[in-house]
Order: C-alpha cells, then sequence, then structure tokens
C-alpha cells in the first residue's frame, strides 16, 4: 500500500498526531481524554506510518522495540501509585499535587504520571500487537 | 526496617540485571545481603536487652487496617537474627556448593524472596501482612523444594509441600480475620491486652484451631509431617536454611506469639502437649527406620519441632524459656548437621548411611564438626544443647500434672535424638573407608567454614549460655510469659535431678547407637505399615477425589464449546427467566425516558441491519466490515448520549481493529459450514431466547429508580479531593487507580501472549 | 428511546450469542465481540442515559451545578473497551495458531486432540 498520497500525508500525519494524543493526554484530567484514547491515538499514528512507509522505516522512528514501552509504562504508573507509600507515609494511590498551575495541564500531580504509564502502556500494547502481526501473520 | 527487610526482594529483582554476574566466580558476594541484614539486627541486641520494643509503621492500605507494621522484641528478634544468621552462612555455602550451576542466578532469587518473606514475617505485627508474608515463604519454598525441576519427584514433592503449607496459610487467614472480627484490630500487639475477651467470644474455639491447622502445616506436626521428608528433595543448602533451620519453625513462633494472647485455656494446653508429644514419639521411631542421611535429619527435625510444640503447651514460664533456647539449640546443630551431609554428598556422590564410613581420612576437621554438632544435639556437656535440655526436663519435671510421664517422653524422644546426632556427625566419619569411595580431600573453604562457625558458637554458647540468655532468651521469655522473669541461663547446675536425667539420656544413647546398626531391612520393615501412614491415607483420599473428578468431567466437560456455551445460557435463562417471571409486569414511566430523535431512530436502524448482516452473510470480510459499522454506530451512540471519553476511545480501538482484522483476514481459515441444520434453528431459538430476556431485564431495570450514591460521591469528590474535572479520567487513574493499574498489567499480558504465541517456534512434537 | 436500545442490547446478545455456537472458529471470534458490544451497551443503560450533558465540571466550577450523565458506567466501558481490544487481539491469534498447529476450522474437532500430547 505504497502510495505516494498516503506517503506525504503520512509523513506531516505521524508529528502532528502524536503531538495531538500527547494534547490529549495531558488535558484528559479536565476535559475528555486521558491516557487510554492517548495511547491509542499515538499507535494508530504510528501503524498509519507503517502502512504508508513500510514497517521497518516506523520501527526506525521508534528506535526500540515497541515491547519495552510496556514494562516502562507499568513502572510509571506504578511508581506513582507507590511514591506516597514511601515518601510521605500516605496510602497506596494517594494522589499527590505540585502547587503551580501550568496551561493545558492544569495542576501537576501523581494521577498525571499514572496516566502517562496507561499511555505508555497502551501504545505498547497495540504496536506490539499490531507489528507482531503484521511480521508474522 | 523496611529497606532491610525488603533486601531480599531487591536482591530477587536484581538478579534479572547481574544474573551473569552473580553466576560466575561473584556468587558469594550475595552473601552480602544476609550479612547486611544480620548486622542491621544485631545492633538492636542493647535496646532489646533493656526490654524494649521497637516499632515500624508504614501505612500501606491504611482503609482496611492494613499497614506494613513491624514489631522488633525479644522473640522477633531471636528469629531474626537466627534468620540472617544462617542465611549468611547458607548464602556463602551455596555460592561453593552449587557453583557453575545453570540456574545459580534463579537460586539466589528464590532464596532471596525466601529470607525476605521469613524477616517479614517474624517482624510484622499486622495479623494480615503476617498471612501475606506466610505464603510468600511456601510460595518461595516450593520454588526451592522443586529446584531440580526435572527430576518427577522433586516436582511431585514440591507441589505437596506447597498444598501442605499453602493450605495451612489459609487457615491463618481465616483465625486472622475472625481474630480481627473480635478485636476490631489486625495488630498483634493491641490483641495482647484483650486475650480475657477473646477468651471469653465465641469463636475462641474456632481462632484457636484455625491458628493451629496452620501452625501445625508450617510446622510439620503430626499427622500434616509428611509433607517435610519429600521436602528433602530440594538442593542441601535449602534444606538447612528452609527445612531445619527457620521456615518449619514459622509455625513454632506463630504459637509462641499467639500464646500470650489466646493461651493458658486447657484446649490451648492440652492440644499442644499431644499433638507435640505425639509428633516427638512418632518422628524419633521413624527415624530409626531410615538410612538416607538427609532422612534421619528430617525425621529428627519433626521430632524436635515436636518437642518445641510441646513445650509451647507447657506454657509454663520454665518451658517457654527452654523452648527458645532449644530453637537456637536445634538451628546451630541441624544446620551444621545438614550442611556437613551436604559436604558428604558433594564429595562421595551418597547419602546412604550404610555405605559410608571412614571419612575421616581426608575430612578430618569436617569430622570434628559433626561430632561436635552430634554433642551438641545429644546435649552432652559442656554445649550449649546440655543448657537446652536441661530446661525441658526442668520444665517437664515442674509441671503441675503427669509430670512423670511427661519427663519420661522427653528422655526417650532425646535418647533417640542423640542417636540421630551421632549416626549423621559422627558414624560416616569412623571404622575403615570402602573401596568404592572416591579419594577425599577437603572442600573449598566456603562448604566446611560454615558448620564449622556454628559448631563453634554452639559450643562457645555452651560455656557461657548467659551470653545469650540475657540479651535474647530473656527478653523473648519476658514479653511472652507476660512480665514474669528472674531465670538465668547456667550451664552447671550441681549434681541435681536433672543432670542424672541428662546422663541417664547420654547413656541409653550410647547404648542404642552401638546395638541399632541402620540398615535396608529395618526401612524395608518400616515400609510394609506405610499404608496406614498420614501420608498413603492423604494420597488415598486424594486418588478417589480424582476419580469422582473424572466422571464429574466426563459428564459436564465434554470437550464441546457448543455443549458448554448452550449449558450456560439455558442455566441463566432458567435462573433469570424465573425471578423475572415472577413479576412479569413492567411499571415503565414514559415521562423519564428520553424522546425519540430522528437521528437515533437512524442509527439503531444500521446498528440493527449490521448485525443481522454479520450474522447471516457467507463472507467473512463483510462480516468485518459490518462489524466496523456497528463499532462506528456505537461511537455515536456515545456522543449522543454524554460520553466524550468512550466515543473517542471506541472510535480508536474500531480503527485498530479494522486494521487487525485486515492483517490477519486472508490467512484467516475460510468460512465453513459445518453445523447442521436443525442445530442452527435449535441455537436460533436459545439465542432468540437469551437476547429477549436480557431486553426484558433491562427494562426491568430502567422501570425501577436508580440509586446514584456511588455516582454522586465520584461527581461530588473529583475536583474536591483529586483536583480533576473529568469524572470519568478521575475515577479511571485515581479513585479506581489500582483497577486500572491491574487492567493495564492484563493489557500487557494479552500483548505478550500474541507476541508468544507468534514469535514461539513450532516444537518439532507440533510440526508433525 | 431506552426501549429501543434495550431491544439493540437484546439483538447484540442474541447475535453473539449464536455465533459463539457455530462451529467456525472465526464465527466464534465475531460472535465473542459482538456480545461484548452487546454487554457495553447494557452497563451504559444501566447508568441510563443522559444527553448533552457529559461528566465533566465545567471550568469555573467546582461542583456539578446541572444534570450529568452517570460516570460510573462509563469508566467501567471504557475500561472493557481498551481491554477487549487485547482479548481479540490475542483471541484471534490463538485461533490462527490453534489452525495452523491442528489444521482444523472446526471447534469440535478440537477436543480430541489435547489427549495424545
Amino acid at each position: 500500500m505504497k502510495t505516494l498520497i498516503l506517503k506525504t500525508a503520512s509523513d506531516i500525519l505521524l508529528p502532528v498526531l502524536l503531538l495531538f494524543s500527547v494534547f490529549i493526554l495531558l488535558r484528559g484530567h479536565y476535559l475528555p481524554g486521558g491516557g487510554f484514547v492517548g495511547g491509542l491515538i499515538a499507535a494508530i499514528a504510528f501503524v498509519l506510518d507503517a502502512f504508508a512507509n513500510g514497517l521497518e522505516n516506523s520501527r526506525k522512528i521508534i528506535k526500540i522495540h515497541p515491547g519495552f514501552l510496556m514494562p516502562l509504562g507499568l513502572l510509571i504508573s506504578f511508581a506513582s501509585a507507590v511514591t506516597p507509600v514511601f515518601f510521605q507515609d500516605l496510602p497506596f494511590m494517594t494522589g499527590l499535587w505540585a502547587s503551580g498551575h501550568i496551561p493545558v495541564i492544569g495542576k501537576i500531580g501523581s494521577a498525571l504520571f499514572f496516566d502517562t504509564g496507561v499511555y505508555f502502556v497502551v501504545v505498547g500494547v497495540s504496536l506490539t500487537i499490531i507489528f507482531t502481526i503484521s511480521e508474522n501473520a | 526496617m523496611l529497606f532491610i527487610v525488603c533486601l531480599g526482594f531487591l536482591l530477587s529483582i536484581a538478579i534479572l540485571f547481574i544474573h551473569k554476574f552473580i553466576k560466575g566466580n561473584w556468587a558469594w558476594l550475595s552473601t552480602l545481603i544476609p550479612l547486611t541484614s544480620f548486622l542491621y539486627f544485631l545492633s538492636f541486641i542493647g535496646d532489646i536487652a533493656q526490654n524494649d520494643v521497637i516499632k515500624v509503621s508504614y501505612s500501606w492500605i491504611s482503609s482496611y487496617s492494613v499497614d506494613l507494621s513491624f514489631m522488633l522484641d525479644g522473640l522477633s528478634l531471636l528469629f531474626v537474627l537466627m534468620i540472617s544468621g544462617i542465611g549468611t552462612l547458607v548464602f556463602w555455602y551455596t555460592s561453593s556448593y552449587l557453583k557453575g550451576h545453570e540456574y545459580l542466578d534463579r537460586f539466589y532469587a528464590y532464596l532471596g524472596i525466601f529470607m525476605a518473606a521469613m524477616l517479614g514475617l517474624v517482624l510484622s505485627d499486622n495479623l494480615i501482612t503476617m498471612f501475606i508474608f506466610w505464603e510468600l515463604t511456601s510460595i518461595s519454598s516450593f520454588f526451592l523444594i522443586g529446584f531440580n525441576n526435572e527430576s518427577k519427584s522433586s516436582r511431585k514433592s514440591a507441589l505437596l509441600a506447597l498444598g501442605i503449607t499453602g493450605v495451612g496459610g489459609l487457615f491463618l487467614l481465616a483465625a486472622a480475620v475472625i481474630l480481627g472480627q473480635v478485636t476490631s484490630t489486625y495488630t498483634i500487639s493491641e490483641m495482647l491486652s484483650m486475650s480475657n475477651e477473646i477468651a471469653m467470644s465465641s469463636s475462641y474455639t474456632f481462632i484457636v484451631v484455625m491458628i493451629f491447622l496452620a501452625a501445625f502445616t508450617k510446622s510439620a506436626q503430626f499427622p500434616f509431617h509428611f509433607w517435610l521428608p519429600g521436602a528433602m528433595k530440594a538442593p542441601t543448602p535449602v534444606s538447612t536454611y528452609l527445612h531445619s533451620a527457620t521456615m518449619v519453625k514459622a509455625g513454632i513462633y506463630l504459637i509462641l506469639r499467639f500464646s500470650p494472647i489466646l493461651g493458658e485455656t486447657s484446649l490451648w494446653n492440652t492440644t499442644l502437649i499431644t499433638i507435640g508429644a505425639i509428633t516427638m514419639l512418632y518422628s524419633a521411631i521413624q527415624m530409626l527406620f531410615r538410612t538416607d542421611l538427609k532422612a534421619i535429619l528430617a525425621y529428627s527435625t519433626i521430632c524436635a519441632l515436636g518437642i518445641l510444640t510441646f513445650l509451647t503447651g507447657l506454657g509454663t514460664y520454665e518451658a517457654l524459656v527452654a523452648a527458645m533456647v532449644f530453637i537456637v539449640v536445634h538451628a546451630l546443630y541441624k544446620a551444621s548437621l545438614f550442611l556437613i551431609t551436604g559436604i558428604i554428598d558433594h564429595e562421595t556422590g551418597t547419602r546412604d548411611i550404610t555405605k559410608l564410613s571412614g571419612l575421616k581420612q581426608g575430612l578430618m576437621p569436617i569430622a570434628v564438626a559433626g561430632f561436635v554438632a552430634a554433642l551438641i544435639s545429644g546435649g552432652v556437656i559442656p554445649t550449649l544443647g546440655f543448657v537446652g535440655k536441661d530446661l525441658i526436663y526442668e520444665s517437664t519435671l515442674h509441671f503441675k500434672n503427669n509430670a512423670w510421664l511427661l519427663t519420661g517422653i522427653a528422655i526417650a524422644t532425646n535418647v533417640l535424638l542423640f542417636y540421630g546426632g551421632f549416626l549423621v556427625g559422627v558414624k560416616p566419619f569412623l571404622g575403615k573407608k570402602p573401596e568404592a569411595l572416591p579419594h577425599l580431600h577437603m572442600p573449598s573453604i566456603r562448604l566446611w567454614l560454615p558448620p564449622m562457625l556454628m559448631v563453634l558458637l554452639g559450643l562457645v554458647l555452651g560455656f557461657m549460655p548467659y551470653l545469650l540468655g540475657d540479651s535474647l532468651i530473656m527478653p523473648g521469655a519476658e514479653v511472652l510469659s507476660r512480665g514474669e522473669s528472674g531465670l538465668h541461663l547456667k550451664l552447671w547446675h550441681g549434681f541435681n535431678t536433672m543432670f542424672w536425667l541428662s546422663t541417664l539420656t547420654i547413656a541409653f544413647g550410647v547404648i542404642v547407637y552401638l546395638v541399632l546398626k541402620p540398615s535396608d531391612k529395618l526401612l524395608r520393615f518400616s515400609e510394609k505399615f506405610e499404608f496406614i501412614s498420614p501420608k498413603s491415607i492423604t494420597q488415598y483420599l486424594v486418588s478417589l477425589f480424582k476419580i469422582m473428578s473424572k466422571y464429574w468431567t466426563m459428564l459436564f466437560q465434554n470437550g464441546y464449546l457448543r455443549h458448554y456455551v448452550a449449558t450456560y445460557v439455558t442455566f441463566i435463562i432458567v435462573l433469570v427467566g424465573y425471578l423475572l417471571l415472577k413479576d412479569p409486569v413492567l411499571k415503565i414511566d414514559y415521562n423519564t425516558l428520553a424522546d425519540l430523535t430522528v437521528y437515533e431512530i437512524v442509527i439503531i436502524i444500521i446498528m440493527f441491519l449490521s448485525t443481522l448482516f454479520t450474522v447471516f452473510t457467507p463472507s467473512r470480510l463483510a462480516a468485518v466490515a459490518a462489524m466496523g459499522i456497528i463499532g462506528f454506530a456505537f461511537c455515536l451512540l456515545y456522543l449522543f448520549y454524554s460520553a466524550p471519553d468512550l466515543a473517542m476511545t471506541q472510535f480508536s480501538v474500531d480503527t485498530l481493529t479494522v486494521i487487525l482484522f485486515v492483517l490477519v483476514l486472508y490467512r484467516l481459515p475460510k468460512y465453513l459450514k459445518f453445523s447442521k441444520n436443525y442445530l442452527r434453528v435449535e441455537h436460533g431459538i436459545l439465542s432468540t431466547i437469551f437476547g429477549g430476556m436480557i431486553t426484558f431485564l433491562i427494562l426491568k431495570v430502567i422501570s425501577e429508580p436508580k440509586n446514584s450514591e456511588i455516582s454522586n460521591f465520584y461527581a461530588e469528590n473529583s475536583y474536591v479531593l483529586a483536583k480533576g474535572k473529568n469524572v470519568v479520567n478521575v475515577i479511571l487513574v485515581d479513585f479506581r487507580g489500582s483497577d486500572t493499574l491491574i487492567e493495564i498489567t492484563v493489557l500487557i499480558v494479552a500483548a505478550i501472549g500474541v507476541f508468544g504465541l507468534l514469535k514461539l517456534r513450532l516444537k518439532a512434537r507440533d510440526k508433525k | 428511546m431506552e426501549i429501543l436500545l434495550a431491544i439493540m442490547t437484546g439483538v447484540l446478545y442474541a447475535a453473539g450469542t449464536y455465533m459463539i455456537l457455530r462451529r467456525s472458529i472465526v464465527k466464534l471470534i465475531i460472535g465473542i465481540i459482538l456480545f461484548g458490544n452487546g454487554v457495553n451497551l447494557l452497563i451504559f443503560l444501566l447508568g441510563r442515559i443522559t444527553k448533552g450533558n457529559p461528566p465533566i465540571i465545567s471550568p469555573e466550577l467546582k461542583h456539578f451545578t446541572d444534570i450529568y450523565a452517570d460516570p460510573i458506567p462509563q469508566a467501567l466501558i471504557l475500561t472493557s473497551i481498551v481491554i477487549s481490544f487485547g482479548l481479540q487481539a490475542f483471541a484471534i491469534i490463538l485461533v490462527k495458531r490453534a489452525y495452523k498447529v491442528l489444521k482444523t476450522d472446526d471447534l469440535d474437532m478440537l477436543n480430541t486432540l489435547d489427549e495424545d500430547s
């Protein structure tokens, strides 16, 4: 499916979609969005790229095997969940919040890191599944 | 303290990254882990000797009052020092014993987990936390016993041990929950002051029985003892560490810990004394029939555990002191005997006592260590064993009733223990060396130093028992006996009754040692009675259970997926349908329903048609396309009904699913028509009834008023507590974050599954 | 409107069950997906439907002042959608794999083959 139109479009679409996915992730606490949707959009961006430019190319863009994003994400989520236990002597999963306010994101807190972890896991899982299947199926 | 407890877990995680390093010549470096813990806990001796109790607490799941609270008092200090101290020696020993083993890294990882779990278990001040650590020790010991996983008997023993001790853990949980209800706390130290209330409560008997079952399964008391000899299939360091010195003592620890809370009732004392006495005599006699060094040690361990249960059952101050001293004595000599057995096995390749003799040629230092260990085990003056045995006799003699009967049992057991110790520690080294054995030379220092250190400690503490007594035993006994104190450990009490009883024991022991010769004949003789042993009875019950489940399976699990599904569906239809038909009138208030709009109706019609199309189309591609349409229709529905998050997610997932199908579709098998027509009609009717029932169910639900208590809680607190305004997202990442955490784990498992299924090469068997 | 949706849910359940009861493995997967959609709709309906008021607090407020859609079913379904993606992928690959190894597309043939391994 290597058509010129798709190829040209995906060159622009990949960064835009990725940016969009991060945007969706960050605003999730206040408006529709979040780690799940963000992750899926990012995965779609890469899959689109793989269709346009070939699997090898998108593998090169990601650099590492998408499978490694899964433990990474899980680790981020888990770390944000246990941080209160270790550093503040609060129960598991207590939300911690930094003071201050940032546009779009709003307040930065452990929930955001948790969602970021979810984002990475979802990207990792979707891409692992799709890439593995398109290689071997 | 949390960090020190978790060191073992950290090690096992770190092994992932340093496994090459740990497998090579640097294996001994792992010794640093238990050594650090040992030194850390050693620094508390001063405080504990002053009868201080150190408590540390970390919140974990406070809402269920489950916290990581640790308590270090005399009793737990005794145990942690034993665990980390013997752990140090065992880690060190292993580095040479399993040198170059393919899975040495795994071994250390399991051992690390085990040590951490054990430390957590004896330090926990919270019953639920204790239960978790308790089960962790069972699980890690499962991996350790089954370490030689290629041998069938090893796997079987591991499973048996896991089954027995794991079930025991569930009993502990039951006891914990009921205790928690009675005292409305899970903190052990808080329960201390409530022992009267517990004794008064109606569930007292239940709690005690549950605690007993937990302790007896873990500590291999009759009739649950049979997993322990099987556990000897593990490599020797494991037997040393888990099945003599530490894990099996967890049960003893449990009853010791609970004796001030639950004790001093006739149920408590009589049961413990009886079970302890039976265990000790039974296993002591079993020991006579064994020829495998490790089997002898296994039975003598069960015997020692029996003595400990027995002493705890006596429950007097003297008996508790005796129990604690005996724990140390037993750990010292049993661990060293095991390690020596390991050396013998390592050097000669056999553990059969009838084939071993004359090993002192070439292994002289080890022979000396074995001799001393046997002396400690036999309770010969001037070792710590003597002090221990002295105390045992003292406590039986001073017991209020049946003193002489109890003393008699104790003497008989000790005679046989003496015999067992000499059989393992002395006999292999004496006499003439058979031709069959290879030429022997001293093994690496890493092998012989640990047993040497332990027997040395046994000797030194024998001369100076107050070193141990004042620092560990007295504070420990103080915790258990609620304030009674004043006994000081001494080696020499003069020529009193206890001394003469001790001498008598040794004399009889020597006679038994000289008269009885272990042989295969005895072993075979004992096997004739195997069929009435608890082990055989259990196995018989298990086989009955298997036969029953086989018939059950043949009846319900016939291997046809369709039958299962049809059975479920029919069952649900009957069950739910019965309830629905009891009150079949629908009272829907049409005013509360949403209005019909044209575009919604159009979407529903599209969905309906696509569903029908999916079911009846003969083409796979058409079916997939129709499903895509259903997905996007869902997307629109969610959008209409105020669920933008869902709409976005459904849209993305649908896109990915379609891609997935496109990728796989052409490699999937073609649609084939298998089912017979009458079956199709039958299934069609079944499905239609099921669908109709679901519709009716929903209508029924809609006609009832909605309870929005939980939703309102989330909505009210979303911003106030979690600082988020998108309530759906706040629920996902904050209120119910733990669920999400598990969910992404499930996702990862699915991805790994896909990856594994596709990347795994077909094995030769499958290719056929 | 709810009545129509309830009927639609029933249809999805019926279609899903019917497809699961077929012998062809591909139909089984399609059945599972249809069934999953039905379950999602069921959960959604149990939370009642609300039009035009998503469960999002408006930027200047701290509490809801207006009515809002029930967030709990939405959170549940969101989870379910993503999970079922993983499940579907796994099921599809499992079926493919079974097909490759056992050379059969007939579920009834799968019940005897694991005995002789």
